[in-house]
């Protein structure tokens, strides 16, 4: 539909032909800027990380301008290609992969390391997207099981690195895709019980004994509290003390006296709302919902079905590192290697989302000249 | 609407669908947004006190600080019992360069030991490197002299200064003082106990026996503590806040160091132990044991090699006799024999008993002999003390028998703790009936109450009982409690910030006197101790010839070894730990007597107590009354008592 209503006149603004979506633009920016803050708090109140972190956020930023430039059908031409190359790029990386902190994630190319999964997240929604685009939708069984299949190879591959943050992320993305393609609530329905009868399968023969434990301590963390249930612990003591207004930037005592782990990566949450409160985390949770809320606009105002539902899956599947991420650092969910998204230290995985984002700006942006 | 037939693609239907898909998952955001925020809502502020507190307890850490023990003086304010710092030597390695040649360097400067350096090193690994580890741990003057000039060259390594105690005059009070020793795991133990811990989570020592453990409580004071911010890894970040420990209160004895020291020197090198006690308080003026041993080195923890050298010395120094020794208290005792024979009325002042020189039980045997083999002829109550007559005392037990005897001499505080304020006092044994057929379950035979006349037998004294008997002698029947402690001093600081001690004396209760049927008997006997000394050609009169101050008393010799019937004893063909014990008790001045002593001697070389422990009792009395001179008003009267002995035939003893 057209009915968007925009003048023509407007559209063709500077911030139209640079391909940039503002509101989406401001969202992001607000989270990189308080990312900037809190890594200069958890990091022991040090410039040198703070300018790792600002560096990272120049190049993601100039990453996803250039995404935003690629028009978004581009994608879909070469989603089979890329994803098989993905695909054997992750198995290579079983067979001859590069092993760091205990997971074999990385791929040495000889000028540089790469981590295959990252891009995966971005790989897995198109090639989906692609897919069930292909007829009609809403999709019918068949296409349905089929894309099942073509999540889970990618998922499968990366959970046995192992990375079962990140291959949760992917199974999400391409899940999403799936159920913005209007797979049948029945076919959910039989899906979601076939997931759960997978979880003791996944307990006794695929999950690796650190996993198990996270899983245990998620449940019940008092058990061993200066062991694997430390994290968690001092993490649910930050953030209770920091109560409703915070004790201030850099005066968090869990942080700032280091008996928070993790504190500028994964932790980075806990930080936060010690140092802000519970009024910080109302209003950062509000612009989460924010960047949600224009993520999906740009998608329903998308033109084809494949650009709809990959800025749908993106959108979404950037709001389960939110719900990941927080979810674990507050008791709610067991610990998985989930970053707080934009905000925590760690330059990978926020390229890969920043690139998702220019992906998303293209959609928004380029829909006038790819009728 | 079958999607298979429709080749054109439905937009609109596709975008409905797709809307209304996007509908349900923003749906479920904002649900999930919300049940994070609820979660974050219950730990924020629901569980903000629990988690306030937990993060509290996390970075606050309380860093207890020892009080400084009080110190112990003398009665004149003599220093006994010190704080004196000692030096160590300590590195915190993360400020320390180069660890391997730094240590090396201040090694050889200060000539620490390679051991001492190993230990350290394995000390140093096991700790965190912002931690002080022990690189020397006792210091010499010279040492800290010398590392101080050189401290510049070595930031990381510092000398550190604790309190610990300093006793000055070393073995000369150990018995009375005891000492302070590391808190062991029993101690711990124990004070875990009596709920103390807290108070002494930064004491290195606790006391160990005597005056420091006594007043133990009095003496630690209590703990302060330092309020600090720290990280995960116990690091101090900064002081938050300081509660400055309580000091010990400092304690005064009763105890005389100079009488102390002239006891020593009367002691040395013999075994025996010295009581003095002023009557008209019970305070201990002196009480000294021989040999004794140095407090001081078990302070620091005595080493294995001399902890068995003292443990296993024959004449056995970590022995307090003072109040540890039972000893047959022999003739010692006869006055207050005497006294009950009076009390009882078995005799009169007037009774005599004729001396041949032995007695015999009718029917027996058995002769029991007086020490002077001819005999002192007739005798009465004054002239048996003064002579020492052993007859007339067997005749006396015999008339009085075992019951009444013991019965009184309960009353005078022998077989049980005379309540002295230290813990190690044995009862020593009071024998009756009903003790020795618990102990032996066997019956009192009659030779034995003749025996318990002459202060032999199953009967022991400690030689503080035998003072505080003669106390309540010279007090007729006042008791007094023994005691060491004077009084106690407190730092106050009031709020204005003058800081001044407080002195309190201590109050001791008297105990319920010892009432007579006639309150003449005390006179009489007290007369018969007071001729003892004074009167020529009794038994104590030599030791104090030429003093001063109108003294008493009643020599004792106590055989320890049993012998035949008819057996002569010679010291000089009995083996030393077999022969006679030396005993005298003595008391001055007469009228109003400020000090009474009580001397045991171990088997003595030669003589008896006259001879071996009087000049002792003399050379503390004479240092304790100087150049005072002292008439005794009884000296009026002694005619009197003179015409009575006069009427007895006179002997030579």
């Amino acid at each position: 539909m057209r009915s968007t209503g925009q003048d023509p006149q407007k559209v063709h603004s500077i911030w139209q032909r640079l391909h940039i979506d503002v509101p989406l633009l401001l969202g992001i920016l607000a989270l990189l800027a308080l990312g900037l803050f809190l890594v200069y708090s958890a990091g022991g109140q040090e410039t040198a990380v703070v300018y790792l972190k600002a560096r990272s956020i120049g190049v993601a930023l100039f990453g996803m301008f250039i995404v935003a430039q690629i028009p978004p059908l581009v994608y879909r031409k070469w989603a089979v290609p890329v994803f098989v190359l993905g695909l054997l790029m992750l198995i290579s990386v079983l067979l001859f992969g590069h092993v760091g902190k205990g997971a074999q994630r990385w791929l040495d190319l000889g000028f540089m390391k790469f981590q295959p999964s990252e891009i995966m997240k971005l790989i897995v929604p198109i090639m989906i997207a692609w897919f069930v685009s292909q007829e009609n939708l809403p999709v019918k069984i068949s296409t349905v099981i089929l894309a099942f299949i073509l999540v889970l190879l990618p998922t499968l591959l990366i959970a046995k690195q192992p990375d079962l943050g990140t291959s949760l992320l992917i199974a999400s993305s391409g899940i999403f895709v799936i159920f913005l393609a209007g797979a049948s609530w029945k076919l959910i329905g039989v899906c979601l019980g076939l997931a759960s009868a997978f979880v003791p399968i996944l307990w006794m023969f695929l999950m690796k004994g650190y996993q198990k434990q996270r899983v245990l301590t998620f449940l019940n963390p008092e058990q061993d509290p200066l062991g694997s249930g430390y994290h968690i612990i001092q993490s649910k003591i930050a953030i209770g003390s920091g109560g409703i207004e915070g004790k201030g930037w850099l005066q968090g005592t869990q942080s700032q006296l280091e008996f928070l782990p993790e504190r500028h990566t994964d932790f980075i949450f806990s930080v936060f709302s010690e140092e802000f409160g519970l009024i910080g985390v109302a209003a950062l949770l509000a612009v989460y919902l924010f960047v949600v809320m224009r993520g999906l606009w740009i998608a329903v105002n998308a033109q084809h079905a494949f650009t709809k539902l990959l800025a749908g899956s993106l959108t979404l599947t950037f709001f389960v590192y939110v719900f990941v991420n927080i979810g674990m650092v507050s008791g709610l969910l067991p610990v998985v290697g989930v970053p707080l998204p934009l905000v925590s230290f760690g330059g990978t995985s926020m390229v890969t989302l920043m690139a998702g984002f220019g992906i998303l700006m293209a959609i928004s942006t380029h829909r006038r000249f790819h009728v | 609407m079958s999607p298979r037939r429709i080749v054109i693609r439905n937009h609109s239907a596709e975008a409905n669908l797709f809307a209304r898909r996007t509908f349900i998952a923003f749906s479920g955001v904002v649900l999930v947004l919300l049940i994070l925020f609820a979660n974050v809502y219950t730990l924020q502020v629901e569980s903000f006190e629990k988690y306030q507190t937990r993060s509290n307890s996390n970075r606050i850490k309380l860093l207890p600080v020892a009080p400084n023990r009080g110190l112990i003086y003398d009665r004149h304010g003599v220093l006994l019992a010190d704080n004196k710092p000692v030096y160590s030597l300590e590195v915190i390695a993360e400020d320390v360069d180069d660890i391997k040649a730094s240590i090396a360097q201040v090694s050889k400067l200060l000539n620490i030991s390679a051991d001492r350096q190993s230990k350290f090193f394995k000390s140093m690994k096991r700790k965190r490197r912002f931690k002080p580890v022990e690189l020397h741990s006792r210091l010499s003057d010279q040492q800290v002299a010398l590392f101080s000039v050189n401290q510049h060259k070595y930031p990381g390594i510092y000398v550190n200064a604790r309190l610990k105690r300093y006793y000055p005059f070393s073995d000369l009070t150990t018995h009375n003082l005891g000492y302070v020793a590391r808190i062991n795991r029993r101690d711990a133990k124990k004070l875990e106990q009596a709920g103390k811990a807290e108070n002494y989570a930064a004491t290195y020592g606790i006391g160990k026996l005597g005056i420091e453990k006594y007043y133990e409580d009095m003496l630690h004071g209590t703990i302060g503590h330092q309020e600090v911010e720290v990280n995960n890894q116990g690091r101090v970040i900064r002081t938050l806040n300081y509660t400055p420990p309580v000091p010990g209160k400092d304690l005064t004895l009763t105890l005389d160091i100079e009488l102390q020291m002239i006891a020593k020197r009367a002691l040395s090198g013999k075994r025996g132990a010295i009581v003095a006690m002023d009557p008209r308080t019970g305070g201990i003026l002196a009480m000294y044991s021989n040999p004794s041993y140095d407090g001081n080195l078990f302070v620091h923890g005595i080493s294995t090699k001399n902890y068995k050298k003292l443990l296993e010395s024959k004449d056995l120094p970590l022995i307090n006799r003072s109040v540890q020794s039972g000893y047959p208290p022999a003739s010692t005792v006869k006055p207050f024999l005497a006294l009950t024979g009076l009390e009882e009325n078995v005799i009169t002042p007037k009774t005599e008993v004729y001396d041949p020189g032995w007695y015999q039980l009718k029917g027996l045997p058995n002769k029991y002999r007086d020490w002077l083999p001819w005999g002192h002829g007739k005798v009465n109550l004054t002239k048996a003390i003064e002579q020492s007559c052993n007859i007339y005392f067997y005749d006396l037990a015999f008339k009085l028998g075992i019951t009444k005897i013991s019965n009184m001499m309960e009353r005078f505080g022998f077989g049980d703790y005379t309540g002295l304020d230290i813990y190690e006092e044995n009862k020593a044994i009071m024998p009756s009936v009903a003790w020795k057929r618990a102990r032996y379950n066997q019956s009192w035979y009659t030779g034995e109450t003749l025996s318990v006349g002459i202060g032999q037998s199953f009967w022991t004294v400690t030689p503080l009982q035998l003072t505080q008997a003669l106390t309540t002698l010279v007090n007729k029947g006042e008791r007094k409690i023994p005691h060491l402690l004077k009084a106690k001093s407190e730092l106050i600081i009031e709020s204005s910030g003058n800081a001044y001690h407080q002195i309190t004396p201590i109050e001791y209760e008297p105990r319920a006197p010892l009432k007579l049927r006639d309150d003449k008997n005390w006179d009489i006997v007290l007369n018969a101790m007071h001729n003892t000394v004074q009167k020529l050609g009794a038994t104590a009169h030599k030791p104090f010839k030429g003093s001063t101050y109108d003294a008493s008393g009643k020599t004792g010799s106590a055989q320890v070894a049993r012998r035949k019937q008819g057996e002569k004893y010679d010291a000089k063909t009995t083996s030393e730990n077999k022969r006679d014990n030396a005993m005298f008790i003595a008391f001055a001045p007469f009228d109003k007597p400020e000090i009474v002593i009580a001397v045991a001697i171990e088997n003595v070389a030669k003589g008896g107590g006259a001879t071996n422990a009087a000049p002792v009792a003399r050379q503390i009395m004479d240092q304790y009354f100087g150049d005072r001179v002292i008439t005794s008003k009884k000296r009026n009267v002694k005619p009197k008592i003179a015409t009575d002995i006069a009427a007895t035939p006179q002997e030579a003893d």
